[in-house]
């Protein structure tokens, strides 16, 4: 079985996240960048299948030069092999373009599986997958808390508004994960030495066959208009309870009309 | 005037508040077309949707719909921008109104922008990134502008017209079946408002200790009229079933008023809560970071201070 994972470098979960003046794009270098931590589920969760049914775990990329660490590192959790997709004209893609660039690089490669994470801690669309399967035209099992494969039989368990849904499909498929699915494994130091000599394939948009005015900021199909810091909310009151916390809250609440 | 689709977002018959946010928010760019997938679209249903200015409800419902997910939806959507031109898709910030829109976007070659919380009537989103600290006015620039928009952000208002009903047959292609739901399990939802479209809800955490110590916070939730939300810390123990989850992977909440009980708050819990408009807080640790996003904190025993507010709030009533 052959399993593909997307992967995205984003800032550090806990740093400040700023636009940029210039470009209106995220300021992706003030901050470290780290391995999108939903992506790491999707990483366990690829290798445990070929753990349980052999095979390979590729670990696919789109981002700049520095993105390579958090391939690596993704790798280094007990992957074959990696694709980093690394051009300058690529910057300011929007979720059209990415998703484009991903199923190019993606494509022709005879993957079963393609997992992703179910989000992006910094974009936050929660569309990437879905747009992937579309270009791909394969099955898209979304949101999975479960996932298992008999033969080229999936079924997996989507995560809904209201409970879950019992999903079946047939491979190749594509499939996010989300966090209630596993346990992700830390980097062994075996693990971390071996990803060093792992083979990852660099490729620019046009090894990839994109016309380069498809991608990027230029082609992207919405655009900021402006933007602006929100005012920090000025601080609260925060008093100790001394026996009259609740009371305290119910006389917050009745000011402000709530009760 | 143009016509404006909404996707709505119901569960059987019942429909979601969001679903009147998105009409009110597309009266202002032409006028509402709702499309309704699946099966439930009975007369309470069109007389609701009607008073918030619903000129016209498209019905798709067939089997193809309700037994494969996303993907029919998505072809119907796309069908609907090519046939009727509409001047704007609003969707709902839902797993699958996200899905559904992005893969149209794709179909039909349009622009798409997600978790609006507000939309001029130039067709120009207001977004609230990073946790609420920006603010970002985009516009979609290439197609039909698809704009999914965020539940409790627009706040709805009636404007009734008689709504007309048509059925709508659109061939769904074979690639659209590849996946088949097998099984639905719905959870019961009980009687308390739903969670992600709730004006309060009142949430505990690691510091409620257990299962049974949710039973102060449901009394408290239960005196306002509230939803029950929980950390991550919490329905990973079993204390609360996981679809009461707040945060980066649970339920995104907006509410006019969030009231966070023995919850630390990390990162991850507060991308679910941040835009609420007045957070109160309950936690024992003055330490705690969840203190700088709180209106009104007590630093205290929720055992104590919670029930002591329920008993408040029962009197003043
Ligand atoms: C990929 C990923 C996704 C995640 N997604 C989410 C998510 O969607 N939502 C989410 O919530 N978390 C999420 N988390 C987890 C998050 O990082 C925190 O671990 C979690 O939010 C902590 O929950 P907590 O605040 O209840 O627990 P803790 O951090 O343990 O805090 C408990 C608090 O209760 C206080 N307390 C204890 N006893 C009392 C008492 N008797 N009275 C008053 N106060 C008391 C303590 O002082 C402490 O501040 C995610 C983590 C990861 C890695
Ligand atoms: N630049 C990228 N390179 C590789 N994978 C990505 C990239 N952007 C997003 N993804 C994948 O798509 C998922 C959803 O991202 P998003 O739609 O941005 O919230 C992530 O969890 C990743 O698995």
């Amino acid at each position: 079985m052959k399993i593909a994972v997307c992967v995205k470098q984003v800032p550090d979960t806990w740093a400040e996240k700023k636009l940029k003046a210039d470009t209106s794009t995220l300021d992706r270098e003030s901050a470290d960048g780290v391995l999108n931590e939903l992506d790491e589920y999707a990483v366990e969760q690829a290798l445990q299948l070929v753990e349980a049914n052999g095979g390979e775990v590729v670990i696919v990329t789109m981002g700049p030069e520095r993105a390579a660490e958090t391939l690596r590192k993704a790798i280094s959790m007990g992957a074959d092999a990696g694709i980093h997709v690394l051009d300058n004209n690529l910057a300011g893609s929007d979720a059209i373009a990415t998703s484009a660039v991903l199923a190019k690089a993606l494509e022709g490669r005879d993957f079963d599986l393609i997992i992703f994470g179910s989000e992006s801690t910094d974009a936050r669309m929660s569309v990437i997958p879905a747009m992937v399967a579309e270009r791909l035209g394969l099955a898209q099992v979304t949101f999975a808390q479960k996932v298992s494969v008999d033969g080229t039989t999936l079924t997996a368990e989507r995560v809904t508004d209201y409970g879950f849904d019992t999903l079946s499909a047939t491979l190749p498929a594509v499939v996010s994960v989300v966090e209630k699915i596993n346990e992700p494994r830390y980097p062994s130091f075996k693990g971390i030495m071996a990803a060093k000599k792992k083979p990852v394939e660099t490729l620019t948009a046009t090894d990839l066959g994109l016309d380069p005015s498809v991608v990027g900021a230029g082609a992207a199909w919405s655009a900021v208009a402006d933007f602006a810091a929100r005012p920090p909310k000025p601080a609260g009151v925060v008093v100790e309870d001394e026996g009259s916390g609740g009371t305290s809250i119910a006389d917050y609440l009745t000011t402000s009309k709530f009760i | 005037m143009s016509d404006v689709l909404v996707l709505a977002e119901h569960h059987e018959s019942e429909i979601r508040k969001v679903t009147f946010e998105l009409i009110t928010a597309a009266r202002e760019l032409g006028t509402p077309v709702v499309l309704w997938l699946g099966t439930g679209c009975n007369d309470a249903a069109v007389a609701a949707l009607g008073s918030f200015g619903a000129a016209k409800i498209l019905v798709a419902d067939s089997a193809d719909v309700s037994d494969h997910p996303v993907v029919p939806g998505a072809e119907i959507v796309a069908s609907l921008i090519e046939s009727m031109q509409p001047v704007a898709v609003l969707v709902a910030s839902s797993a699958d109104g996200k899905e559904i829109a992005a893969r149209s976007a794709i179909k039909s070659g349009c622009g798409i922008i997600t978790d609006a919380v507000e939309i001029a009537s130039d067709g120009t989103a207001t977004q609230s990134v990073f946790g609420g600290s920006t603010v970002v006015h985009s516009r979609v620039t290439h197609g039909t502008p698809i704009i999914t928009v965020r539940p409790n952000s627009i706040t709805a208002s009636e404007s009734a017209v008689t709504a007309v009903t048509e059925n709508i047959a659109i061939g769904i292609s074979d690639s659209a079946k590849l996946v088949s739901v097998t099984n639905r399990n719905v959870v019961e939802k009980g009687a308390r408002p739903e969670l992600a479209e709730a004006d309060v809800v009142v949430s505990g955490g690691r510091g409620v200790g257990g299962a049974e110590g949710f039973g102060v916070i449901e009394a408290l939730a239960d005196s306002l009229n509230a939803a029950v939300g929980a950390s991550r810390a919490a329905t990973d123990a079993g204390w609360y079933p996981h679809q009461f989850q707040v945060g980066q992977t649970g339920k995104t909440v907006s509410p006019s008023l969030y009231i966070a009980n023995g919850i630390s708050g990390a990162i991850q819990h507060r991308a679910g809560m941040q835009t609420s408009k007045v957070v109160i807080v309950v936690n024992k640790d003055s330490e705690a970071p969840i203190f700088e996003l709180a209106d009104f904190g007590v630093v205290g025993d929720l055992f104590s201070v919670v029930p002591q507010l329920t008993e408040e709030i029962a009197k003043r009533k």
